[in-house]
Protein backbone atom coordinates (compact mmCIF):
# COMPACT_ATOMS: atom_id res chain seq x y z
CA UNK A 1 0.00 0.00 0.00
CA UNK A 2 2.86 2.45 1.29
CA UNK A 3 4.50 1.37 -2.56
CA UNK A 4 1.54 2.33 -4.37
CA UNK A 5 1.06 5.68 -2.81
CA UNK A 6 4.77 5.94 -3.09
CA UNK A 7 4.23 5.33 -7.18
CA UNK A 8 1.09 7.58 -7.42
CA UNK A 9 2.94 10.77 -5.47
CA UNK A 10 5.80 10.14 -8.23
CA UNK A 11 3.57 9.99 -11.08
CA UNK A 12 1.56 12.48 -9.72
CA UNK A 13 5.30 14.54 -9.48
CA UNK A 14 5.93 13.50 -12.89
CA UNK A 15 2.96 14.88 -14.71
CA UNK A 16 3.25 18.14 -13.05
CA UNK A 17 6.70 18.67 -13.73
CA UNK A 18 6.48 18.21 -17.46
CA UNK A 19 3.08 19.61 -17.73
CA UNK A 20 4.80 23.61 -16.80
CA UNK A 21 7.78 22.35 -18.86
CA UNK A 22 5.52 22.56 -21.71
CA UNK A 23 3.91 25.71 -20.64
CA UNK A 24 6.87 27.73 -20.15
CA UNK A 25 8.60 26.76 -22.52
CA UNK A 26 7.42 24.85 -25.54
CA UNK A 27 9.70 23.01 -28.31
CA UNK A 28 13.12 23.49 -28.18
CA UNK A 29 15.82 22.65 -31.04
CA UNK A 30 15.45 18.73 -31.62
CA UNK A 31 12.06 18.35 -29.94
CA UNK A 32 10.06 16.20 -31.99
CA UNK A 33 6.77 18.36 -33.19
CA UNK A 34 3.47 16.94 -32.87
CA UNK A 35 1.03 16.77 -35.24
CA UNK A 36 -1.99 19.56 -35.85
CA UNK A 37 -4.68 20.50 -38.15
CA UNK A 38 -5.83 24.10 -38.15
CA UNK A 39 -8.66 25.71 -40.30
CA UNK A 40 -6.72 27.17 -43.56
CA UNK A 41 -7.97 30.47 -45.58
CA UNK A 42 -9.67 28.34 -48.18
CA UNK A 43 -11.88 26.48 -45.28
CA UNK A 44 -9.91 23.39 -45.39
CA UNK A 45 -8.20 21.99 -42.60
CA UNK A 46 -4.28 21.32 -43.20
CA UNK A 47 -2.13 18.94 -41.03
CA UNK A 48 1.25 18.91 -40.44
CA UNK A 49 0.82 14.97 -41.35
CA UNK A 50 -0.18 16.15 -45.08
CA UNK A 51 3.65 17.09 -45.43
CA UNK A 52 4.07 13.45 -45.99
CA UNK A 53 6.69 13.79 -49.31
CA UNK A 54 8.54 17.00 -48.02
CA UNK A 55 12.18 17.27 -46.29
CA UNK A 56 10.51 20.18 -43.96
CA UNK A 57 8.13 22.41 -43.16
CA UNK A 58 8.75 26.44 -42.70
CA UNK A 59 5.93 27.19 -39.88
CA UNK A 60 6.11 31.00 -39.78
CA UNK A 61 3.38 32.33 -36.93
CA UNK A 62 2.47 35.77 -38.47
CA UNK A 63 -0.52 37.97 -38.30
CA UNK A 64 -2.34 41.12 -40.32
CA UNK A 65 -1.84 43.50 -37.83
CA UNK A 66 1.77 43.68 -36.49
CA UNK A 67 4.22 46.10 -38.38
CA UNK A 68 6.79 43.98 -38.14
CA UNK A 69 4.92 40.89 -39.16
CA UNK A 70 4.11 43.69 -42.37
CA UNK A 71 7.40 44.53 -42.63
CA UNK A 72 8.30 40.79 -43.38
CA UNK A 73 5.12 39.77 -45.21
CA UNK A 74 7.01 39.47 -48.81
CA UNK A 75 10.17 38.34 -46.95
CA UNK A 76 7.73 35.43 -46.03
CA UNK A 77 6.56 34.94 -49.48
CA UNK A 78 9.95 34.96 -51.06
CA UNK A 79 10.99 31.80 -48.42
CA UNK A 80 8.56 30.12 -50.08
CA UNK A 81 8.87 30.53 -53.78
CA UNK A 82 12.25 29.66 -53.12
CA UNK A 83 12.18 26.53 -51.23
CA UNK A 84 8.50 25.39 -51.28
CA UNK A 85 10.32 23.29 -54.35
CA UNK A 86 13.00 22.37 -53.02
CA UNK A 87 10.99 20.67 -50.18
CA UNK A 88 10.90 23.02 -47.77
CA UNK A 89 7.23 24.90 -47.88
CA UNK A 90 6.17 27.94 -45.87
CA UNK A 91 3.09 27.13 -43.19
CA UNK A 92 2.27 30.35 -41.77
CA UNK A 93 -0.11 30.50 -38.83
CA UNK A 94 -2.02 33.30 -37.00
CA UNK A 95 -1.51 33.02 -33.11
CA UNK A 96 -3.36 35.73 -32.09
CA UNK A 97 -7.15 36.37 -30.47
CA UNK A 98 -9.32 37.72 -33.34
CA UNK A 99 -11.45 38.96 -30.63
CA UNK A 100 -8.90 40.71 -29.23
CA UNK A 101 -7.27 41.61 -32.46
CA UNK A 102 -10.18 42.41 -35.08
CA UNK A 103 -7.39 42.86 -37.85
CA UNK A 104 -6.65 39.22 -37.18
CA UNK A 105 -9.87 38.12 -38.13
CA UNK A 106 -10.30 34.89 -40.28
CA UNK A 107 -12.55 37.13 -43.04
CA UNK A 108 -9.52 39.77 -42.67
CA UNK A 109 -6.87 36.70 -42.95
CA UNK A 110 -8.62 35.94 -46.10
CA UNK A 111 -8.65 39.50 -47.46
CA UNK A 112 -4.93 39.46 -46.72
CA UNK A 113 -3.79 36.80 -48.26
CA UNK A 114 -5.91 37.39 -51.44
CA UNK A 115 -4.47 40.81 -51.54
CA UNK A 116 -0.88 39.84 -51.39
CA UNK A 117 -1.12 36.84 -52.80
CA UNK A 118 0.02 33.96 -50.61
CA UNK A 119 0.83 30.58 -52.13
CA UNK A 120 1.01 28.90 -48.75
CA UNK A 121 -1.23 28.13 -46.19
CA UNK A 122 -2.65 30.94 -43.48
CA UNK A 123 -4.09 28.79 -40.75
CA UNK A 124 -6.09 30.12 -37.79
CA UNK A 125 -4.49 28.75 -34.61
CA UNK A 126 -8.24 28.48 -33.49
CA UNK A 127 -8.72 28.79 -29.56
CA UNK A 128 -4.84 29.56 -29.38
CA UNK A 129 -3.98 26.15 -28.75
CA UNK A 130 -0.76 25.30 -31.34
CA UNK A 131 1.06 28.42 -30.77
CA UNK A 132 1.78 27.84 -26.92
CA UNK A 133 2.84 24.30 -27.87
CA UNK A 134 5.64 25.85 -29.81
CA UNK A 135 6.26 28.48 -27.66
CA UNK A 136 5.79 30.80 -30.04
CA UNK A 137 6.02 34.68 -28.08
CA UNK A 138 5.31 36.92 -30.91
CA UNK A 139 4.50 37.59 -34.85
CA UNK A 140 6.28 36.89 -37.08
CA UNK A 141 8.38 33.82 -34.95
CA UNK A 142 9.74 31.34 -37.46
CA UNK A 143 10.12 27.51 -36.04
CA UNK A 144 11.85 25.11 -39.26
CA UNK A 145 11.29 21.56 -38.83
CA UNK A 146 13.19 18.71 -40.39
CA UNK A 147 11.68 15.85 -41.66
CA UNK A 148 13.65 12.81 -40.08
CA UNK A 149 12.68 9.08 -39.97
CA UNK A 150 8.79 10.67 -40.49
CA UNK A 151 8.99 12.88 -37.97
CA UNK A 152 9.13 16.79 -37.75
CA UNK A 153 12.22 17.67 -35.63
CA UNK A 154 13.08 21.12 -34.53
CA UNK A 155 15.86 22.18 -36.23
CA UNK A 156 16.16 26.54 -36.09
CA UNK A 157 13.76 28.87 -34.26
CA UNK A 158 13.78 32.89 -34.33
CA UNK A 159 14.09 35.50 -36.99
CA UNK A 160 14.09 35.53 -40.93
CA UNK A 161 17.51 37.77 -41.46
CA UNK A 162 19.19 40.45 -39.30
CA UNK A 163 17.40 43.59 -40.62
CA UNK A 164 13.64 44.26 -40.48
CA UNK A 165 13.58 47.68 -41.58
CA UNK A 166 15.26 47.38 -45.17
CA UNK A 167 15.39 43.93 -46.58
CA UNK A 168 18.18 45.18 -49.11
CA UNK A 169 20.54 45.91 -46.19
CA UNK A 170 19.95 42.65 -44.86
CA UNK A 171 23.86 40.59 -44.45
CA UNK A 172 22.48 37.26 -42.59
CA UNK A 173 19.60 35.26 -43.68
CA UNK A 174 18.91 33.23 -40.92
CA UNK A 175 16.03 31.27 -42.26
CA UNK A 176 17.82 30.78 -45.70
CA UNK A 177 21.28 29.75 -44.22
CA UNK A 178 19.43 27.19 -42.35
CA UNK A 179 17.29 25.46 -44.83
CA UNK A 180 20.09 25.34 -47.02
CA UNK A 181 22.39 23.83 -44.80
CA UNK A 182 20.02 21.23 -44.23
CA UNK A 183 18.99 20.42 -47.92
CA UNK A 184 23.30 19.80 -47.90
CA UNK A 185 23.18 17.77 -45.01
CA UNK A 186 25.55 20.60 -42.68
CA UNK A 187 24.61 21.05 -39.76
CA UNK A 188 22.79 24.22 -39.05
CA UNK A 189 25.21 27.18 -37.76
CA UNK A 190 22.56 29.39 -36.15
CA UNK A 191 20.19 27.75 -34.82
CA UNK A 192 18.48 30.24 -32.48
CA UNK A 193 17.68 33.81 -33.26
CA UNK A 194 16.15 36.77 -31.01
CA UNK A 195 14.08 39.75 -33.16
CA UNK A 196 11.50 42.03 -31.54
CA UNK A 197 8.13 41.21 -32.61
CA UNK A 198 4.41 41.30 -31.49
CA UNK A 199 3.56 39.80 -28.31
CA UNK A 200 0.79 37.60 -29.39
CA UNK A 201 -2.64 38.95 -28.19
CA UNK A 202 -5.05 36.28 -26.08
CA UNK B 1 6.17 10.36 2.18
CA UNK B 2 3.26 11.54 -0.28
CA UNK B 3 3.48 15.21 0.91
CA UNK B 4 7.27 15.03 1.25
CA UNK B 5 7.93 14.38 -2.66
CA UNK B 6 5.05 16.56 -3.43
CA UNK B 7 7.31 19.64 -1.08
CA UNK B 8 10.28 18.96 -3.09
CA UNK B 9 8.35 18.78 -6.55
CA UNK B 10 6.91 22.41 -5.46
CA UNK B 11 10.12 23.81 -4.34
CA UNK B 12 11.64 22.44 -7.67
CA UNK B 13 9.11 24.21 -9.66
CA UNK B 14 9.42 27.31 -7.70
CA UNK B 15 12.95 27.51 -8.35
CA UNK B 16 12.47 26.92 -11.95
CA UNK B 17 10.43 29.60 -12.55
CA UNK B 18 12.98 32.36 -10.87
CA UNK B 19 14.22 34.43 -13.23
CA UNK B 20 18.02 34.25 -14.29
CA UNK B 21 19.76 36.97 -13.53
CA UNK B 22 20.63 38.67 -16.59
CA UNK B 23 24.26 39.04 -17.86
CA UNK B 24 26.19 41.85 -17.02
CA UNK B 25 27.12 44.14 -19.40
CA UNK B 26 29.90 46.66 -20.28
CA UNK B 27 29.57 50.04 -19.41
CA UNK B 28 29.76 52.60 -21.21
CA UNK B 29 29.27 56.41 -19.91
CA UNK B 30 30.78 57.99 -22.60
CA UNK B 31 28.47 57.12 -25.40
CA UNK B 32 26.23 59.23 -26.82
CA UNK B 33 23.36 59.84 -28.26
CA UNK B 34 23.38 59.90 -32.06
CA UNK B 35 21.23 62.64 -33.26
CA UNK B 36 18.95 64.68 -31.35
CA UNK B 37 15.83 65.03 -32.97
CA UNK B 38 14.28 68.68 -32.15
CA UNK B 39 10.71 70.20 -33.55
CA UNK B 40 7.42 70.76 -31.77
CA UNK B 41 9.50 71.23 -28.67
CA UNK B 42 10.34 67.73 -27.89
CA UNK B 43 13.63 66.47 -28.25
CA UNK B 44 13.97 62.71 -28.59
CA UNK B 45 17.27 61.25 -27.58
CA UNK B 46 18.16 57.91 -30.41
CA UNK B 47 20.73 55.60 -29.79
CA UNK B 48 22.10 52.12 -30.96
CA UNK B 49 22.28 49.47 -28.68
CA UNK B 50 26.16 51.15 -27.63
CA UNK B 51 24.85 54.27 -26.69
CA UNK B 52 22.14 52.98 -25.60
CA UNK B 53 23.32 50.33 -22.83
CA UNK B 54 24.29 52.81 -20.06
CA UNK B 55 20.60 52.91 -19.40
CA UNK B 56 21.17 49.40 -17.98
CA UNK B 57 23.80 49.70 -16.16
CA UNK B 58 23.68 52.76 -14.09
CA UNK B 59 25.51 52.26 -10.48
CA UNK B 60 24.13 55.00 -7.98
CA UNK B 61 21.87 53.02 -5.84
CA UNK B 62 18.77 54.75 -7.78
CA UNK B 63 16.13 52.11 -8.89
CA UNK B 64 15.53 52.12 -12.41
CA UNK B 65 12.45 50.83 -14.34
CA UNK B 66 13.41 50.73 -17.95
CA UNK B 67 10.02 49.92 -20.36
CA UNK B 68 10.63 48.74 -23.81
CA UNK B 69 7.34 49.71 -25.93
CA UNK B 70 5.84 51.17 -28.98
CA UNK B 71 3.46 53.30 -30.10
CA UNK B 72 1.80 50.83 -32.58
CA UNK B 73 1.92 48.13 -29.46
CA UNK B 74 -1.59 47.63 -28.22
CA UNK B 75 -0.55 45.76 -24.69
CA UNK B 76 2.47 48.37 -24.20
CA UNK B 77 0.06 51.51 -24.52
CA UNK B 78 -2.54 50.18 -22.38
CA UNK B 79 0.34 50.11 -19.52
CA UNK B 80 1.76 52.84 -19.91
CA UNK B 81 -0.09 55.08 -17.75
CA UNK B 82 0.81 52.72 -15.17
CA UNK B 83 4.35 53.60 -15.75
CA UNK B 84 4.06 57.25 -15.90
CA UNK B 85 1.92 56.89 -12.30
CA UNK B 86 4.41 54.58 -10.86
CA UNK B 87 7.15 57.80 -12.02
CA UNK B 88 5.34 59.75 -10.12
CA UNK B 89 4.04 58.47 -7.07
CA UNK B 90 8.08 56.74 -6.30
CA UNK B 91 9.90 60.02 -7.26
CA UNK B 92 11.18 60.53 -3.72
CA UNK B 93 11.88 56.99 -3.51
CA UNK B 94 14.49 57.60 -5.79
CA UNK B 95 12.90 55.60 -8.34
CA UNK B 96 13.41 56.74 -12.27
CA UNK B 97 11.01 55.35 -15.06
CA UNK B 98 12.44 55.44 -18.69
CA UNK B 99 10.69 54.48 -21.16
CA UNK B 100 12.26 52.63 -24.28
CA UNK B 101 10.64 53.59 -27.86
CA UNK B 102 11.15 50.87 -30.53
CA UNK B 103 9.40 52.51 -33.00
CA UNK B 104 10.73 52.50 -36.91
CA UNK B 105 12.53 55.97 -37.56
CA UNK B 106 10.39 56.99 -40.19
CA UNK B 107 7.53 57.68 -37.71
CA UNK B 108 9.23 59.35 -35.17
CA UNK B 109 7.97 62.78 -36.43
CA UNK B 110 5.30 61.74 -37.83
CA UNK B 111 3.66 58.99 -34.82
CA UNK B 112 5.91 59.14 -31.84
CA UNK B 113 6.76 62.76 -31.08
CA UNK B 114 3.04 63.46 -32.06
CA UNK B 115 2.38 60.63 -29.09
CA UNK B 116 4.85 62.11 -26.37
CA UNK B 117 2.91 65.30 -26.69
CA UNK B 118 -0.43 64.12 -26.99
CA UNK B 119 -0.05 61.71 -23.77
CA UNK B 120 2.26 64.18 -22.00
CA UNK B 121 4.31 61.80 -21.24
CA UNK B 122 6.07 62.69 -18.13
CA UNK B 123 9.17 59.79 -17.93
CA UNK B 124 11.79 60.29 -19.88
CA UNK B 125 11.24 58.68 -23.31
CA UNK B 126 14.52 58.17 -25.46
CA UNK B 127 14.03 56.06 -28.48
CA UNK B 128 16.14 52.84 -29.48
CA UNK B 129 16.95 52.29 -32.91
CA UNK B 130 19.00 49.35 -33.43
CA UNK B 131 18.37 46.57 -36.56
CA UNK B 132 21.09 44.27 -35.72
CA UNK B 133 18.29 42.81 -32.86
CA UNK B 134 19.64 39.30 -32.57
CA UNK B 135 22.75 40.69 -31.22
CA UNK B 136 21.22 43.15 -28.57
CA UNK B 137 18.70 41.65 -27.24
CA UNK B 138 20.25 39.05 -25.31
CA UNK B 139 22.42 41.67 -23.89
CA UNK B 140 19.37 42.97 -22.06
CA UNK B 141 18.71 39.35 -21.02
CA UNK B 142 19.21 36.49 -22.18
CA UNK B 143 15.82 34.85 -21.93
CA UNK B 144 14.02 38.06 -23.77
CA UNK B 145 12.44 36.22 -26.70
CA UNK B 146 11.98 39.62 -27.94
CA UNK B 147 7.90 40.42 -27.58
CA UNK B 148 6.79 43.83 -26.38
CA UNK B 149 6.36 44.99 -23.64
CA UNK B 150 8.95 44.08 -21.61
CA UNK B 151 10.41 45.59 -18.72
CA UNK B 152 13.72 45.93 -16.57
CA UNK B 153 13.84 47.08 -13.15
CA UNK B 154 16.88 47.25 -11.35
CA UNK B 155 19.29 48.87 -8.79
CA UNK B 156 23.31 48.91 -8.93
CA UNK B 157 23.66 45.03 -9.44
CA UNK B 158 19.96 43.44 -8.60
CA UNK B 159 17.96 43.73 -11.60
CA UNK B 160 14.77 41.50 -12.91
CA UNK B 161 13.66 40.73 -16.61
CA UNK B 162 10.25 40.73 -17.21
CA UNK B 163 8.39 39.78 -21.23
CA UNK B 164 4.55 40.41 -19.85
CA UNK B 165 2.11 43.35 -19.76
CA UNK B 166 1.83 44.59 -15.90
CA UNK B 167 -1.44 46.48 -14.13
CA UNK B 168 -0.51 49.03 -11.30
CA UNK B 169 -0.28 46.36 -8.91
CA UNK B 170 1.80 43.95 -10.12
CA UNK B 171 4.19 46.85 -11.81
CA UNK B 172 4.25 48.41 -7.45
CA UNK B 173 4.78 44.78 -6.51
CA UNK B 174 7.57 44.35 -8.19
CA UNK B 175 9.19 47.71 -7.48
CA UNK B 176 8.77 47.45 -4.03
CA UNK B 177 10.75 44.41 -3.91
CA UNK B 178 13.83 47.10 -5.05
CA UNK B 179 13.28 49.63 -2.56
CA UNK B 180 13.81 47.41 1.25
Amino acid sequence: MKKSIKLISFVYVLVLVSAFTVRDGGYKIGDVVEDFSLKNIDGKTVSLSDYKNSKGVIVVFTCNTCPYAVMYEDRIMDLNTKYATKGFPVVAIMPNNPEAKQGDSYEAMKERAKEKGFKFPYLMDEGQKIYPKFGATKTPHVFILQKKDGLHVVEYIGAIDNNYQDASAVTIKYVEEAVDAMLTGKEVFEKETKAIGCSIKV
Amino acid sequence: MKLKVIFIALIAIVSCKEEKESEKVVNNETEIAIKVIDSNSIDLEVYDFNGFEKFLNKNNNKTYVINFWATWCGPCVKELPYFEKLNEAYKNDDVEVILVSLDFPYLYESKLKPFIKEKKLASKVIALNDVDMNTWIPKVDVNWSGSIPATIIYKNDTRKFYEQSFTYEELTKELNQFLN
